[in-house]
């Protein structure tokens, strides 16, 4: 750990000098959003001050400067997910509007009535909802992989669940609540060895390890800005070229046609096709800024810090009095959800809040996951590279101090 | 404010010592409340003789705010007309959403402990649900959400993500 040096990264935030409540702010809910370095804040700031135009269509250098600004941070992001073919990229909006974009534009394409599309039981809403709507429509059916009292799928059930049926796997790489690593590589393996493509969920995976797309071989890969240090409003899909000039437009506009006549649309090239509108320009130069920053540090540098810290934790967390853990997967990321006997996840989190400590609380957005452990509620505590031993020991004291409130 | 001041003695009293508690068996009037924020889950049971809340209890699974609320509630209604209960409902409202302190009604009484949650505005919804299930059981709906309720802080967890 000599080489990660967290203050000097803690001072790249200026979020992490606030107080709250007149304690120092302790943020633990990156699993959420990220906080953003003050380089994200400036390229954002400059942008509006100094290079606001619209992109692709102006000819005056404004406009042409922001193009080449835009269309640079999709260089970016392919090399940061390993991606060789750059028009792969496409800009969305977030997670949960690339998850809904394939579910229209691949969904309404290749999945009809009687088919199969397979998630499992640790998804987010996002990556549940839209394969429902789908099924409904087109009268195709959701088949879930089970998970473990641990909080690992069952990759024997996923085979098996593996069908001529099957157009689809729609996986998360990490779990937002359990925090567990999915085998995304092995699970591709499988899929592919009968011809169904794999959408990942990488909202909780790209943020803190490195993503090679190519080594994992998954067909789509998403993940969101604002859980990377970037802004809100910007996310990316990765999908193969093959899907995505075989899929349907989603959302139409300018931007991603060709021609328009009222006879007839003829629909540009990927990535443009998949992009109508003035997309969330500023927000794309933001997810940008965060690459480099992130990259600057090094992603596997951030993973192997945040394994120590998450170590930490649970080892602290777990002297803590009638403390139940949800998700204890040997390969797990730096999330940690768990509930204290006899006090509610969302008393403990407005009494946190006291101390300055922020951390999630509620269903996550992952309803089936409460379900399948029969709780109604956790307190999510999630780590990122600015976080600290110190945050630790806060967060813990903190729970006893909310533990003897009522006691 | 910290929040120390409204987990005070007598919301913790209410939380661990719930009063009323349980399902009246064959009632006349009953409903379930649900808020998707915290998974607060409770049902409020009446017995109603000429719209008079004889008997009321209420169980469920929730967090403290909504525990003490729903236990300070039956005791408050428990023998009013329904008028008077729904009058009391709306002073209730006022108390944890109103702009100030200052139009607090006599009639509260002990809930005026839960004036401070307005200060923790994705807190209001627990400390009404129990309000709305007994509205939602004197109108006799079958169940009662905080959806849609005003919310002081927009999307602050009511959306069924």
């Amino acid at each position: 750990m000599v080489e990660f040096d967290v203050e000097r990264i803690r001072r790249d935030f200026p979020v992490l000098a606030t107080s709250v409540n007149n304690k120092p702010l302790v943020y633990l809910d990156s699993g959420a959003s990220a906080q953003m370095p003050q380089s994200v804040i400036d390229r954002i700031n400059h942008y509006h001050q100094y290079e606001h135009a619209n992109i692709h269509r102006g000819v005056y250098q404004l406009s042409e400067q922001a193009t080449a600004a835009y269309e640079a941070v999709r260089t970016t992001v392919a090399r940061f997910l390993n991606v060789a073919d750059t028009s792969e990229i496409i800009f969305t909006k977030g997670t949960t509007h690339a998850i809904n974009l394939v579910a229209h534009a691949y969904g309404r394409k290749f999945v009809h009535a009687g088919d199969e599309i397979i998630v499992s039981h640790m998804e987010h809403h996002s990556n549940i909802v839209p394969w429902q709507q789908l099924c409904d429509e087109v009268g195709a059916t959701l088949k879930v992989i089970p998970i473990s009292d641990i909080g690992e799928l069952d990759l024997e059930v996923y085979e098996r669940l593996l069908s001529d049926k099957t157009k689809l796997v729609a996986v998360t790489h990490v779990s937002n609540v359990l925090g567990t690593v999915n085998p995304i590589k092995d699970m591709v393996a499988l899929a592919h060895a009968r011809e169904i493509p794999v959408l990942v969920d990488g909202a909780q995976g790209a943020p803190h390890m490195k993503v090679d797309v190519q080594d994992l071989g998954c067909d789509f890969y998403i993940f969101s800005g604002h859980k990377m240090c970037g802004p809100t409003g910007i996310g990316i899909l990765y999908g193969k070229r093959h899907w995505l000039e075989r899929m349907n437009p989603y959302e139409g506009g300018g931007d991603m046609i060709l021609s328009v006549t009222f006879e007839k649309t003829t629909y540009a090239d990927i990535p443009a096709k998949f992009e109508a509108g003035t997309p969330p320009i500023v927000s794309a130069l933001g997810l940008g800024e965060a690459i480099d920053y992130l990259e600057a540090i090094g992603l596997d540098s951030i993973e192997r810090y945040e394994k120590v810290l998450t170590k930490y934790a649970t080892e602290a967390l777990s002297d803590i009095k009638d403390i139940t853990f949800y998700g204890t997967a040997p390969n797990k990321a730096a999330v940690i959800s768990f509930n204290i006997k006899g006090v509610h996840a969302h008393d403990i989190g407005t009494l946190l809040n006291d101390d300055g400590v922020a951390v999630r609380t509620g269903h996550h957005c992952a309803q089936p996951v409460m379900q399948r452990y029969k709780v109604p509620a956790t307190t999510r505590a999630s780590f990122y590279l600015y976080n600290t031993i110190d945050d630790v020991d806060k967060l813990v004291a903190s729970i006893r101090n909310a533990q003897k409130i009522f006691s | 404010m910290s929040s120390k001041q409204i987990y005070q003695e007598v919301i913790l009293d209410h939380c661990k010592k719930p009063r009323n508690w349980g399902m009246i068996t064959n009632p006349t009037h009953k409903a379930e409340g649900i808020n998707p924020l915290c998974g607060d889950h409770l049902w409020v049971s009446m017995t109603v003789v000429d719209e008079k809340i004889e008997d009321i209890q209420y169980e469920g699974e929730s967090c403290a705010i909504c525990m003490s609320s729903g236990s300070m509630m039956t005791t408050k209604v428990k023998g009013k007309a329904f008028a008077d209960a729904i009058a009391l409902a709306e002073q209730f409202r006022s108390l944890t959403t109103g702009p100030s302190a200052a139009d607090e009604a006599k009639e509260l009484g002990s809930l005026t402990v839960f004036s401070g949650i307005r200060d923790l505005p994705s807190r209001v919804k627990c400390a009404m649900l129990p309000w709305h299930t007994l509205t939602a059981a004197i109108n006799s709906k079958d169940e009662a959400s905080t959806e849609g309720d005003q919310d002081p802080v927009p999307g602050s967890g009511t959306q069924k993500t």
